[in-house]
Order: C-alpha cells, then sequence, then structure tokens
C-alpha cells in the first residue's frame, strides 16, 4: 500500500496544476524546503554546485528494487567514490553512478552558462526538488507533489587576483565543509519519506530509468536573478522525462 | 522493554547494531587512509552488502572493531569510540579526531526494526560517509607519507575527550531511535593544530606501551607506490625496512616487533671517560629524518619509529643540523665506523666527512677549552671519548675546529691543543701546534695510532715562525696562524701577525674596576674645587648664556 501524503496541490492557473508548476512557486504546504547559499568564483560555480547537489542526491538513493513475489522485493547496492575538486579545496562524496553524474552535470552546466550569461549580474539559484507522482485520471495530468525542495543560491565574485583565488579556494571549501554539514543535519531529522512502494507504485516514488542506482524522483530547474534584482524564470529543465500537459 | 520486542526482531536489532558498528568503523578508517574510495554499484544484490552500501571491509580493521567490541554492543555508557591520531616522522603525535558511536536510553517503541531502523541506519551511514570527508582530519590524510602518517586506534567504553586540546568542535552526524535506545554517531575534533610548532620530542616508548592496538594505516595511495627507504648510496639496511605490501593489504598490524637490535645506535654520554665501544654498522646518519618517516610509513615497521623515535631526535640534530647546535646532547650517534665512514651530509663538504676508516681520531684527552665554550668542550670530550676506532660525526670535529680557533688566542690556559681529525675542510689552514715539543700530540700522539697528519710536516716546518710571539703565554700554546690566502713575504707584517698582535687588546683603563673606582673617588673629591671655579665666573658664564638668547 501506498500511502501518499494529504494532497496539496499548487494551484497555478484554472484546474489541475501542471506538474509541478513553474518554479517560484510556492511549495506545497508540506514540502520540506531548505535554502543553502554561497559565494563562489565563476570558475566554482560547477564544481561547488555538484557538490551540494550529490551530497543530497547521495542521502536520497538507493539501490534498484527487485520485486519478488508476495509483494517483497530486495534492494541492490549503492556505491560510493570520493570526488576531489580542482578548483575549490573540497573532497566529496557522491554515489557511483554515471548517469547520475552525467544528469546533474549537464543541469549545472547550463545553470554556469545562464549565470555567464548576459542580464545577470552573477546571482542566481538552482533548486533540486524531490516529487512524488499521483496518477490522474484522464484527462488530467499526474501531479506531482513535492515533498522536499533544496534551494541552494548562488553569488558569483570576480577576484582580481591569484592571491585572492588562492584564499577563495580555501574559503569556499570551508563553506562547502559547512554546508554539507547542514545537509546532513536536515537528513538527520528523519522526516517525511515517501513509503517504500509496490511494484506498481515504483515509479511514482522512485527514478526507475538508472541502471545502477534509485534516487527518489527529482527535477532540476534553475532562475537567474537579473540586475534589477526580480527573478525572471528562464528555464525550466526537466531531467526526467515526464508526462506533459495535453 | 524487552517484551515489547519480539525476540526475532531484537536479534535483528542486536545484529543491525553490531554490524552498524563494524561498518561506521570500516568508513572512518577507509576515510583516512589517504585515498580515495571507489565503489561500484551493483543492481543485483549481493547479499552480503550491510545496509545496501557498498562499503570494503578491510579484514584488519574488522578484526581490531571485533576485538575491542569484545562481543558487546554500544550501549548506555558504553561507547565504541574510533581515535584518528597522527604521528610525525619526528615521533611527534597529536589526536586528531574521535569518533563515538553512542546509545543512550531514549527508546523508539513504535518504530519497526527491520524496516525503518534498517533504512536509517543506512543513511546514517552515507551521512558519515559525506562526513568524513568534510572534518579538517581528511584534508591532512590525504597529504600523509613523508613527514606524518595517520593512525587508528578503536576503544569501547568512555569516551575520552581529553587529547584533542581545548576548544575542539563536534559534529553530530546523526541518530537513529530503536526501540532500545537512540544510536547516536558523532564526531569531535580538534582545533587547535598549533602542537606543530611548539613541538616537543616525545619518548614514544610510553606511549607505545599504553596503547597497544595502534594501527598504521596505509599512508600511500595506491597510485603512488611507497618506496623502500634506500635514498642514499650506500645504505645497507634494506632489512631493516621491508618494502610495503601492495595497495591490497591496506593496513597491517601494528607496532609489530621488528626488534630494536636491527637498529642499534650508541649512546655516547658526554660525561664517560672510557665509552663504551660505538657499535653501529646500520644507521646512516644523514636524513635520518627522512629515513625514519620512511619507516613510519612503511606499514609494516611501525614499531620501528618508536623505538627510533628516540633516537632519531638525537641522530637529526647532530647530523642535519651540523652547524652545531646540538651539542647540548649528550646523546650522539656515532656513524657507523666499519665502511665508508659517515656519508656525506649536506651542508657540510664533502671531503670532510668522509673520513676514512683508516684514519682515527685523534684523542683529545684532557682537552679544556675556555669556558665560552662549555658545551664544545663536552663535545670534544665525547669525541676523544670516542676515538676508539670510529670517528665522531662529522660536524664534532668541525666544531671542534672552530672551536680551537676561538679558544687558541683566549687568554686561559690551555693544556694541549690537538687535533681530533685531519680530515676537514681547509685543515692546511687550521691552527696547529707548534711548541712544546714533548708536550706536542702531534709529535708524539699519544693513542692514535696510524694518524696520517698532513699537518705534521707542516706543524714542524712552520713551527718556528710563530713562536716568538707566544713566549708571552707561557703554559700557552702558540700556534702558527696561517690565513687562508696568505703568503709569508710579501708583508713584514703579515696577516697572521697582524690578528695575533691586536687580537687581545688590553682592557680599557676606564673598565678596570679599581681604576675606575680610583677616579670615582677623585672626582668626588675634587667636586667642591670645581664648584669653587665655577662660583667665581659666574658672571661670564651669565653673560655667556645671555648672548644664547
Amino acid at each position: 500500500m501506498v500511502h501518499f501524503p494529504p494532497p496539496r496541490r499548487q494551484m497555478v492557473g484554472p484546474g489541475r496544476t501542471r506538474c509541478c508548476g513553474p518554479p517560484g512557486a510556492a511549495p506545497a504546504m508540506n514540502c520540506r524546503a531548505e535554502v543553502l547559499e554561497v559565494s563562489v568564483e565563476g570558475r566554482q560555480v560547477e564544481e561547488a554546485m555538484l557538490a551540494v547537489l550529490h551530497t543530497v542526491l547521495l542521502h536520497r538513493s538507493t539501490g534498484k528494487f527487485h520485486y519478488k513475489k508476495e509483494g517483497t522485493y530486495s534492494i541492490g547496492t549503492v556505491g560510493t567514490q570520493d570526488v576531489d575538486c580542482d578548483f575549490i579545496d573540497f573532497a566529496y562524496v557522491r554515489v557511483s553512478s554515471e548517469e547520475l553524474d552525467r544528469a546533474l552535470r549537464k543541469a549545472v552546466g547550463e545553470f554556469k552558462d545562464a549565470l555567464r550569461g548576459s542580464g545577470s549580474d552573477g546571482m542566481g539559484q538552482i533548486s533540486l526538488e524531490f516529487y512524488q507522482k499521483k496518477k490522474s485520471r484522464w484527462p488530467f495530468s499526474d501531479e506531482c507533489i513535492p515533498w522536499e525542495l533544496w534551494t541552494i543560491k548562488v553569488n558569483v565574485v570576480n577576484l582580481a587576483n591569484e592571491q585572492e583565488r588562492q584564499i577563495c579556494r580555501e574559503k569556499v571549501g570551508e563553506k562547502l565543509c559547512e554546508k554539507i554539514i547542514n545537509i546532513v543535519e536536515v537528513m538527520n531529522r528523519h522526516e517525511y519519506l515517501p513509503k517504500m512502494p509496490t511494484q506498481s507504485e515504483v515509479d511514482n516514488v522512485f527514478d526507475t530509468s538508472l541502471k545502477d542506482v534509485q534516487p527518489y524522483l527529482y527535477k532540476i530547474s534553475y532562475q537567474i536573478t537579473d540586475s534589477l534584482g526580480t527573478s525572471v524564470t528562464t528555464t525550466m529543465r526537466r531531467l526526467i522525462k515526464d508526462t506533459l500537459a495535453l | 522493554m524487552d517484551t515489547d520486542l519480539s525476540s526475532q526482531d531484537r536479534k535483528d536489532l542486536d545484529k543491525f547494531i553490531k554490524f552498524f558498528a563494524l561498518k561506521t568503523v570500516q568508513v572512518i578508517v577507509q576515510a583516512r587512509l589517504g585515498e580515495k574510495i571507489c565503489t561500484r554499484s551493483s543492481s543485483s544484490p549481493t547479499g552480503s552488502d550491510w545496509f545496501n552500501l557498498a562499503i570494503k571491509d578491510i579484514p584488519e580493521v574488522t578484526h581490531e572493531a571485533k576485538k575491542a567490541l569484545a562481543g558487546q554492543l554500544p550501549a548506555v555508557g558504553r561507547s565504541m569510540c574510533v581515535e584518528i591520531s597522527l604521528k610525525t616522522s619526528e615521533g611527534d603525535s597529536m589526536e586528531l579526531e574521535l569518533w563515538c558511536l553512542e546509545m543512550n536510553e531514549k527508546c523508539d517503541k513504535e518504530i519497526k526494526v527491520s524496516y525503518t531502523v534498517y533504512n536509517r541506519l543506512s543513511l546514517l551511514l552515507k551521512s558519515l560517509l559525506a562526513i568524513t570527508r568534510v572534518t579538517p582530519a581528511y584534508r591532512l590524510s590525504r597529504k600523509q607519507g613523508h613527514e606524518y602518517v595517520i593512525l587508528y586506534r578503536i576503544y569501547f567504553g568512555e569516551v575520552q575527550l581529553s587529547g584533542l586540546g581545548e576548544g575542539f568542535q563536534t559534529v553530530r552526524v546523526g541518530t537513529v531511535g530503536t526501540p532500545v535506545g537512540t544510536i547516536t554517531l558523532s564526531c569531535a575534533y580538534r582545533i587547535n593544530l598549533a602542537f606543530m610548532s611548539t613541538r616537543q620530542f616525545e619518548r614514544t616508548p610510553p606511549i607505545m606501551g599504553i596503547i597497544i592496538d595502534h594501527f598504521v594505516d596505509r599512508p600511500y595511495p595506491s597510485s603512488s607506490p611507497m618506496h623502500p627507504c634506500n635514498y642514499r648510496a650506500g645504505e645497507d639496511n634494506g632489512a631493516v625496512y621491508p618494502s610495503v605490501e601492495d595497495s591490497q593489504e591496506v593496513c597491517t598490524s601494528s607496532f609489530s616487533t621488528s626488534p630494536p637490535s636491527q637498529c642499534v645506535f650508541t649512546v655516547t654520554k658526554a660525561h664517560f671517560q672510557t665509552p663504551p665501544p660505538v657499535v653501529t654498522d646500520t644507521l646512516k646518519v644523514p636524513m635520518m629524518g627522512l629515513a625514519f618517516s620512511h619507516q613510519l610509513s612503511s606499514s609494516r615497521l611501525s614499531y620501528q619509529p618508536a623505538a627510533l623515535g628516540v633516537g632519531s631526535a638525537d641522530m637529526g640534530y647532530p647530523v642535519l643540523f651540523a652547524g652545531g647546535l646540538h651539542a647540548a646532547h649528550p646523546h650522539q650517534l656515532i656513524g657507523p665506523g666499519k665502511e665508508g665512514g659517515v656519508p656525506p651530509v649536506p651542508s657540510q663538504p664533502a671531503h670532510g666527512t668522509q673520513a676514512d676508516q683508516e684514519r682515527m681520531c685523534t684523542p683529545l684527552d684532557g682537552v679544556h677549552y675556555s669556558a665560552a665554550t662549555p658545551s664544545s668542550s663536552e663535545d670534544t670530550e665525547t669525541v676523544s671519548n670516542s676515538s676508539e676506532g670510529k670517528c665522531g660525526s662529522p660536524h664534532d670535529l668541525l666544531e671542534t675546529i672552530f672551536v680551537r680557533k676561538v679558544g687558541a688566542f683566549v687568554n686561559k690556559p690551555i693544556n694541549q691543543v690537538t687535533m681530533a681529525n685531519l680530515d676537514i675542510p681547509f685543515a692546511m689552514f687550521a691552527p696547529k701546534n707548534v711548541e712544546l715539543e714533548d708536550n706536542d700530540p702531534m709529535v708524539n700522539p699519544p693513542d692514535s695510532p696510524e694518524t696520517e697528519s698532513p699537518l705534521q710536516g707542516s706543524l714542524h716546518s712552520e713551527g718556528s715562525s710563530g713562536s716568538s710571539t707566544g713566549n708571552t703565554h707561557d703554559d700557552f700554546v702558540m700556534i702558527d696562524f696561517k690565513p687562508a690566502f696568505s703568503k709569508d713575504d710579501i708583508l713584514p707584517m703579515d696577516l697572521g701577525t697582524f690578528y695575533r698582535e691586536f687580537q687581545n687588546p688590553p682592557q680599557l683603563s676606564s673598565l678596570s674596576i679599581d681604576i675606575g673606582a680610583q677616579s670615582m673617588a677623585e672626582d668626588l673629591d675634587s667636586l667642591p674645587e670645581k664648584l669653587a671655579v665655577h662660583e667665581k665666573n659666574v658672571k661670564e658664564f651669565d653673560a655667556f648664556v645671555e648672548t644664547l638668547q
């Protein structure tokens, strides 16, 4: 039996919501939201984002489920590996899954390019949202109900000389250590997690498209703040193939 | 309490906690090995991966953890602790972190053991993986190798935080509630790394005795294989430093019993009159610090550094700081005498140190140097006392020479001045013994058999030139000071003579006490007269002052 949380919908527009409405909409009421802020140099953006996202996903991934008869299932094994950062004095642990790494790198790469683009003064945020799907009957699309939202606000600084860059390497390394500790603290609260699904429901909870690990369903989106300080929705990227609205 | 928990659940829970403890230790130790860890994800469960995480099991670590636990589980007041410490190549050690797996009484009865507890333990292990990379010791452990290694120790019982210094910080990795209590995993880590700058030489044997299961983590990353400690040509103690196992054997047993006899080094006390024979054959003195650090890295020999920690301090000093500091050390490593003598010390000129085996040190019996350099007299005594066939470490000899130069002209009685070793740089220019033929040890060296002294010839030949000026100091051996690059016959007054004549200027009269006292008394007496004179001239002084204004 899969128990979904009591439905809280993001009402955007008439009728049913699109799957997980535009970014910037208020998360559902029982969606846990955490915000982290970092100030980094331009070339550190990618590694810093990857470090945070991988750390979160490490905690939010399990091994592949193998359902057996009678509703029991066994869980595969999650491997880990150390990653050293080149531009930051920092190392982190990520799940040993090339597919997952590629997906995250793609999203972070786009975010970085958007940050560098014109109209931005180096401020933006990237969000990692975990959600559950609730199937709805035709003609309505499935609902996406987020249950955890991680937002990383980024401020890109420009440094003048090598000495400052060296200091920045160390400082950002220390900051990221703090962020990891914060993330672990949140994870440790053992707050709401979707119940383990039955075989038929597993795709509503987990992303089963990867071949070696199984993270909870997630999506990554980002916003760039333009110099006026208003958040402008530039792109919303879906990394999971979701059924789109009609 | 237990009645609420079915026996199967209880058994499961105990098993979970036990394996969780073992895996925790594995994660912590592996994170401090200095290597990047990489394990593969596997979609098909192998059944042996506890908590659905691919964490390798290093057998020695498991063995040690089981030994520490001794069949018990963490409970209230009985915590499992993993202590991570750093040990330098000189033998100093410092505790860096303490990871504690504790249990408290707060129970969560409703929780499902086989499912929720298991998954939460799995999550906690993931958090541990993340946190172990975030504490300061991680970066230290990644850089371990030459100068220091990271060690771990597991103990079970009360948590001891005293070794972490002041102001240590704590980070909580996480907690998991179970029906029998709440498991807490936390880390206390040292902030104050100032130890490094104020290090004192600990004698490691006592620490060795207390910590019986200190293990050496394999210090080198697998990508850079360790080299055995043979940096210098002529190093012949390969037996002492066995090569390191390959990367698969990550941890080896601890201070295994490489017996200290393999590395014997003598300790010659400065006060000995008849010194014990100087032995060692194995240790090459220079760069011993490095050799020891390598030893430290060699996982087999982790005991070695402890034993040698005593010696390394001594050895490090005389050679590496051969400029001559160590004289205060009562212990001296007498370098190997067997072959080749002391190998070159980087800071010393080469020929000075390659003492030939055949060249015996001339004893310096009864050398009394001026009080100005008392420590050096210790040295020379040491050298003399150790002259039985081995030469003192090069710095001694060089220092001896330096000292003698000063001492030769000091207005203090010196019975004899002898050459310690003739293989010193610029020996030709060193002060020579000139006169007092009968007492001249160079002429009749008492104890040194085959002294080939290239100096002796020149000593005698120049003997006369210096003696004329030597008569002023009867019991003082005048030696013909032949400064470098000077020629005898160019100037009537050569540099040496000039130097000698002006070496001992008379003391200033005002500085001598009795004259000073005398003049002071005279001054005081003459004051009234002077005042009277001044009073007479008052008008002139006033006029003068007015012209100034």
